[in-house]
C-alpha cells in the first residue's frame, strides 16, 4: 500500500507538468497579447510596451518561460499579475474560500440527493417511479448550468422569494444554496443513474438471493448488501466530481455574483492575465490529482476484491 | 458544470484505471459429464447491430429522439424552410416588450422579439446550425482520433500504451470548459472552426480511454486468438475482428459526448468565449438576453428551451442506443 | 459437537402423519415477452425429517425454480406461481404474511447455493455474513455473532478459523468458500435445507469432501434435506429416495436402490444408460437423443416423447399420470410411481 501510494505520486509530478505545460502554451503561444490587452483602448506606446514585455520577462523563449514559472511555481511562487502588481497567491488565497464553500455545498447536494434518487428509481425498475426519475435526471442532464442557474434566481429567488437570488456574503450557506443547487444539478443527475444503473445490476445478484434466503429483512438486505455494493463505482465518481465542480463554478459563480475562483479566473482569462489563469487553472489540476489517488486509496477499502501491488 | 457530459464521462473513464487492477479470476470448474447440460434450443441467430435495431425500432424514445433529431438536421441544412424572415434583420420600431404570438407559428412573431427587434424564432431556426455542426464536427474528429489512440494503446500495449497512457492522463487533468476558454480567449474571432478545434483538442481522451478499454477486454477473446493462430496479419485482426467488436460501448459514448459538446459550445458563447459576431449561436442569444430576464424572459427562454431539447434527443438516443446493444440493464 | 441453541418455537413439535415439507401440485411460469415458460407444472414431493430426497434433473427441468419457490426467493415478476401449496409442519406457506415467512426463510428452512463465490456478498468478510444469522434472528450483540461465526467455521472444518473469520469471500479456496456457504445455513439448524447443486462448482476431489460434510452434519441435526442435481453419481452415495424431473414435471421417484435397479421410465433408464462405466469401455456412451424441450413450446401429452424410443400415438396425445409402480403380480413397491404410459415395460423388460 505504502508502496503504491508513493508510485502513484511520483506519477502525477509528471501527469502536472504535463497538463499545467499545455495550459501555459495555450495561454502564451496562441495569439493575443496581455500588455497590448493592459492599453484597452488607447493607441499602446511600443516602446513602453516593450520595456514592459522585458521587464515580465514575457520577451524570452516560451520554453524558458515556462521553465522560470514552473521553478517558480515549486517554491510556492505563482507569479504575478500584471495589471494590479498583486501576487497571484494572494488573488487565490482570497477567491478560494467562497468556491470550496460553494463546492463542498454542492457536493453535499450531489451525494444525498443523488444517491437518494438513483436507490428509489433502482429498486423500482421498470416502473412508473423510476421513468420519472431517469425523465428528470435526462432533463437536469440537458437544461444547461446557466439557463438552470437563471431559472432558479428568477423563480426561486425573484418571483417567489423564497431564497436570496444573490449572494452578498458567501459566508452564508443559506444564500449559496441556490448557487450550490444550480451547480449540482448535472452531477446530481450523474449520480442518479449511476447509482440506479449500479442497484439494477446489483439487485439481481446471487448474493442479494443469498440475502433473501438468510431470510434478513428488505431494510438491511437493501441497507448493507445491495448498497454496500452499488455504491462503489458512485463514490469513485463523486470524488472524481470534486475537481468538475470546482471547474464548474465558472459559470455559476458568474451568475449568481459570488466573488470565488470562477470569477477570478474569469476575469483574468478577459484581461489575459496569463499568471492568474494558468495559477488558478494548475490550483485545479492539483486538486483532481489528489483527490484522484484519494479515490483510488478509498477504492481499495470499499472493495477488498482489489489489491494494490 | 455545463460541460460536464463530456468531462463527466472522460472522467468517469478513470473509473477502468481502477477496474483493471488485479480482481481475483473467478475460478470456473468444468461441469461433470453425467447428465447432458444442454441450453435452450437455439432460435435464429442475429448480430448484436441487428438485435439491437430489432430492439431499437420498438421503442418509443428511440423514435422520439431520432426524429426530433432529423428535424434540427433539416433546420441547420435549410433553415430558409422554417422561417422566412432573416435573423439579423432588425426591426427597431418592434419592442421587445411586446408580447410572442403563440398562435402564430412559425411567424417572426410567434415567440416574440428581442432588444433589437429581431425574430426570436428566426434567430433560433438559424442558430441550430451552428450547434449542429459543432457538436457533429467535435464527435466525427474526436471518435477519428481518439478511436485511433483507444485501438493503438489497447492492442499493442507494453510501452506504446504507457506512452500514450500517459499522455492521455495528461490531457485527461486539464479541466475541459476552462481549458477551451484558455484557447479561446486567445482568438479574436472565433468561427465554428475555432471552437470545434479547441473542442476536439480537449474532448479527444474520452473516445481513447472508452477505446482502449474496449479493444482490450476484446482483445483477449478466443476468436481474437483463432484468428491470429490462422495466420491474420496486424492491420486485418485489428480492422476486421476487434474494432466491430469493441465499437458499440465507444458509440454510445460518442452519442452522449456529442450532447455535451453542443452544451459546450452552449455555454462558451453564453460566456461571451464562444461565436463571435456574425454568428448565430443560442448560447449567444441566451447570453445577450440576461440582462432582461425579470421584464422580458421570453427572450432566454425560448432559445433556452430549443437547446435543451436538443441536448435531451441526443442523450436520449445514446440512452437507447445504450440498451439495446446492452440488454441486461433492461 | 453440535450447536447448541434454545429452540422454544411451537412450530418445532413434530405432528405425527404432517411430512416435514410438502410441496403439493405446484405450478410456476416466467412471462416473457414472447410468452409463458411454464417451469413447474404440478411437482408434488415430501420430505421428512433426516431423510434425503435427491430431485434430479437436466438444466431447465424446473429443479431450481421449485427450489427457490420452497424458499421465497423466486424473482417475482418474472416468475408467478399459478398453483400448488407448499406445506412446512403443515402450514402453507404461500398463503402466510411475508415477514412470517421470513422468520422461517433461514431459520427453519435454509438454503445452499451452487456458486459460493457469487452467492456470498464480496464486500464483507465471512464471519460477518455468518455472525448475520445471528444477529437478525437471534437478536444477538455483534460480538457474540462472530464468536459464534468462529464456532460454526470450526464445525465445518475450517483451519484457523479464529484466524481467517474476518477474510473475505475470494480469499478462500472454492471448496473451502462452499464450507462456509454450509455453515451459513446450518447455522440456526434448520429443519430443512435445500441444496442446489451444492458441488458442482468444485473440483472433483473437493466434490466428495464437501458432499461427505453436509451428509453428516445433516446425520448429526437429522435434517431433511433436498438436494438438487444433475450428476447422479453424486445422488447414489447420500440420497434416500429420489425424484426425476422433466420439463417442469416429476416423471418417476423412487427408493434410491430400486430406481438405480429397475427404472420406471424411458427417460431415466435414458440418464442411467448414459453414464460411463468402466466394464463398457470401449463401447460407444449412450446418449438421449434430441434436446430438452423449449419451456415455451412443451410437447403435448408426454414432454419426452419426441426423444422417446417407446414413444407412441398415446404419447403424442395423452399426458400420463404419475401412476403408483407395481410387480407384474400387482403387488405395491413401496413409494414408487413413475409418468409413463408404457412403465410396465420399462421396468419389467
Amino acid at each position: 500500500m505504502g508502496r503504491y501510494v508513493v508510485r502513484r505520486l511520483l506519477q502525477m509530478i509528471p501527469v502536472f507538468i504535463g497538463s499545467t505545460f499545455i495550459i501555459f502554451m495555450m495561454m502564451y503561444a496562441l495569439p493575443g497579447d496581455p500588455v497590448r490587452a493592459l492599453g484597452g483602448e488607447r493607441a499602446p506606446d511600443e516602446a513602453q510596451m516593450n520595456a514592459l514585455r522585458a521587464d515580465l520577462g514575457l520577451d524570452e523563449p516560451i520554453l524558458q518561460q515556462y521553465w522560470n514559472y514552473l521553478t517558480g511555481l515549486f517554491q510556492g511562487d505563482f507569479g504575478t499579475q500584471i495589471a494590479s502588481r498583486r501576487e497571484v497567491i494572494d488573488v487565490i488565497s482570497e477567491a478560494l474560500p467562497a468556491t470550496i464553500r460553494l463546492t463542498l455545498l454542492a457536493f453535499v447536494i450531489t451525494a444525498v440527493v443523488g444517491i437518494a434518487m438513483g436507490l428509489i428509481a433502482g429498486l423500482r425498475a421498470g416502473g412508473k417511479t423510476d421513468a420519472g426519475i431517469l425523465f428528470f435526471t435526462l432533463l437536469l442532464i440537458s437544461v444547461p448550468v446557466f439557463v438552470i442557474g437563471y431559472l432558479y434566481q428568477t423563480y426561486f429567488g425573484v418571483k417567489w422569494g423564497w431564497i436570496s437570488p444573490t449572494v452578498r456574503d458567501s459566508e452564508d450557506l443559506g444564500e449559496l444554496f441556490l448557487p450550490a443547487l444550480a451547480l449540482a444539478s448535472l452531477s446530481l443527475a450523474y449520480v442518479a443513474r449511476l447509482t440506479r444503473t449500479s442497484i439494477v445490476e446489483n439487485r439481481r445478484a446471487d448474493y442479494m438471493r443469498t440475502a433473501r434466503a438468510k431470510g434478513l429483512t428488505k431494510r438491511r438486505a437493501v441497507g448493507v448488501h445491495l448498497l454496500r455494493n452499488s455504491l462503489i463505482p458512485v463514490v469513485t465518481f463523486l470524488g472524481v466530481d470534486i475537481g468538475n465542480l470546482m471547474a464548474g463554478a465558472v459559470v455559476t459563480e458568474g451568475i449568481f455574483n459570488i466573488h470565488g475562483l470562477g470569477r477570478a479566473v474569469f476575469e483574468a482569462l478577459k484581461s489575459r492575465e496569463g499568471a492568474t489563469v494558468v495559477g488558478i487553472v494548475s490550483f485545479i489540476i492539483l486538486v483532481y490529482l489528489v483527490v484522484a489517488l484519494l479515490v483510488d486509496l478509498l477504492y481499495a477499502v470499499l472493495d477488498p476484491r482489489i489489491r494494490y501491488a | 458544470m455545463p460541460d460536464q457530459a463530456p468531462e463527466a464521462l472522460k472522467k468517469s473513464g478513470a473509473l477502468s484505471e481502477t477496474e483493471t487492477l488485479k480482481k481475483e479470476a473467478i475460478p470456473t470448474a468444468a461441469a461433470p459429464a453425467t447428465v447432458v447440460e444442454a441450453g435452450p434450443a437455439p432460435g435464429r441467430p442475429r448480430s448484436l447491430w441487428s438485435d439491437a435495431w430489432h430492439e431499437l425500432r420498438r421503442r418509443p424514445t428511440f423514435l422520439i429522439a431520432a426524429t426530433i433529431i432529423l428535424v434540427l438536421f433539416v433546420m441547420a441544412a435549410f433553415p430558409g424552410w422554417f422561417t422566412s424572415v432573416s435573423p439579423r434583420e432588425a426591426d427597431l420600431t418592434t419592442n421587445y416588450l411586446k408580447e410572442p404570438q403563440l398562435t402564430h407559428f412559425f411567424s417572426p412573431e410567434w415567440l416574440g422579439y428581442n432588444q433589437q427587434g429581431q425574430s426570436i424564432w428566426a434567430r433560433m431556426v438559424h442558430g441550430t446550425r451552428a450547434s449542429i455542426i459543432i457538436g457533429v464536427a467535435v464527435t466525427a474528429i474526436v471518435l477519428v482520433f481518439g478511436g485511433l489512440v483507444g485501438m493503438l494503446a489497447g492492442y499493442f500495449g507494453g510501452w506504446i500504451d504507457a506512452i500514450l497512457s500517459r499522455i492521455v492522463d495528461v490531457f485527461l487533468g486539464i479541466p475541459f470548459l476552462l481549458g477551451t476558454m484558455v484557447i479561446l480567449v486567445s482568438f479574436d474571432t472565433r468561427t465554428e472552426w475555432t471552437v470545434i478545434m479547441a473542442l476536439a483538442f480537449l474532448g479527444w481522451t474520452t473516445i481513447a480511454r472508452v477505446m482502449r478499454g474496449s479493444v482490450i477486454s476484446v482483445k483477449q477473446a478466443d476468436y481474437v486468438a483463432a484468428a491470429r493462430s490462422l495466420g491474420a496479419g496486424t492491420w486485418r485482426i485489428m480492422l476486421r475482428h476487434i474494432l466491430p467488436n469493441a465499437l458499440a460501448p465507444v458509440i454510445v459514448v460518442a452519442m452522449v459526448a456529442l450532447g455535451g459538446y453542443i452544451t459546450a459550445e452552449a455555454v462558451l458563447s453564453f460566456l461571451g468565449i464562444g461565436l463571435t459576431e456574425p454568428a448565430i449561436s443560442w448560447g449567444g442569444d441566451i447570453n445577450r438576453a440576461q440582462d432582461r430576464i425579470r421584464v422580458a424572459e421570453h427572450i432566454l427562454l425560448y432559445p433556452s428551451i430549443l437547446l435543451s431539447i436538443t441536448i435531451l434527443s441526443f442523450l436520449m438516443l445514446g440512452d437507447a442506443v445504450r440498451d439495446a446493444l446492452d440488454p441486461k440493464l433492461r | 459437537m453440535p450447536i447448541d441453541m434454545d429452540k422454544t418455537d411451537v412450530t418445532e413439535a413434530d405432528t405425527p402423519g404432517v411430512p416435514l415439507l410438502e410441496v403439493r401440485d405446484l405450478h410456476v411460469e416466467f412471462r416473457t415477452r414472447e410468452g409463458a415458460a411454464k417451469a413447474v407444472n404440478g411437482v408434488s414431493y415430501t420430505v421428512d425429517a433426516g431423510e434425503t430426497l435427491a430431485v434430479l434433473g437436466e438444466s431447465g427441468s424446473g429443479k431450481s425454480v421449485t427450489a427457490q419457490t420452497i424458499m421465497g426467493i423466486l424473482d417475482t415478476p418474472p416468475g408467478r406461481i399459478t398453483g400448488g401449496e407448499i406445506l412446512f409442519r403443515g402450514e402453507d406457506m404461500l398463503t402466510m404474511s411475508e415477514e412470517r415467512r421470513r422468520t422461517i426463510r433461514g431459520d427453519k428452512i435454509a438454503m445452499i447455493f451452487q456458486d459460493a463465490l457469487s452467492a456470498l456478498n464480496p464486500v464483507l468478510s465471512v464471519g460477518y455474513q455468518l455472525g448475520e444469522m445471528f444477529r437478525v434472528h437471534r437478536g444477538m450483540s455483534r460480538k457474540d455473532a462472530k464468536a459464534k461465526a468462529v464456532e460454526l467455521m470450526d464445525r465445518v472444518r475450517i483451519p484457523a478459523a479464529k484466524e481467517r473469520v474476518n477474510d473475505f469471500p475470494h480469499q478462500f479456496s472454492g471448496g473451502m468458500r462452499q464450507r462456509i456457504m454450509i455453515a451459513m445455513a446450518l447455522a440456526l439448524e434448520p429443519d430443512v435445507i435445500i441444496a442446489d447443486e451444492p458441488t458442482t462448482a468444485l473440483d472433483v476431489t473437493v466434490q466428495a469432501q464437501v458432499m461427505d460434510l453436509l451428509a453428516e452434519l445433516q446425520r448429526d441435526f437429522t435434517m431433511g434435506l433436498i438436494l438438487i442435481t444433475h450428476d447422479l453419481g453424486v445422488v447414489a452415495d447420500v440420497a434416500d429416495k429420489i425424484a426425476v424431473m422433466y420439463a417442469g414435471r416429476i416423471v418417476e421417484s423412487a427408493p434410491v436402490e430400486e430406481l438405480y435397479k429397475r427404472p420406471a421410465h424411458p427417460y431415466t433408464k435414458g440418464l442411467l444408460d448414459s453414464i460411463p462405466r468402466l466394464d463398457h469401455k470401449g463401447k460407444e456412451l449412450y446418449a438421449i437423443k434430441g434436446l430438452p424441450p423449449s419451456l415455451m413450446a412443451i410437447p403435448g401429452g408426454c414432454a419426452f416423447n419426441p426423444r422417446c424410443a417407446r414413444a407412441r400415438d398415446i404419447c403424442r396425445t395423452e399426458v400420463p399420470p404419475l401412476a403408483d409402480v407395481t410387480e407384474p403380480d400387482g403387488t405395491p413397491i413401496g413409494g414408487r410411481s413413475s409418468a409413463c404410459h408404457f412403465w410396465k415395460e420399462t421396468i419389467h423388460g
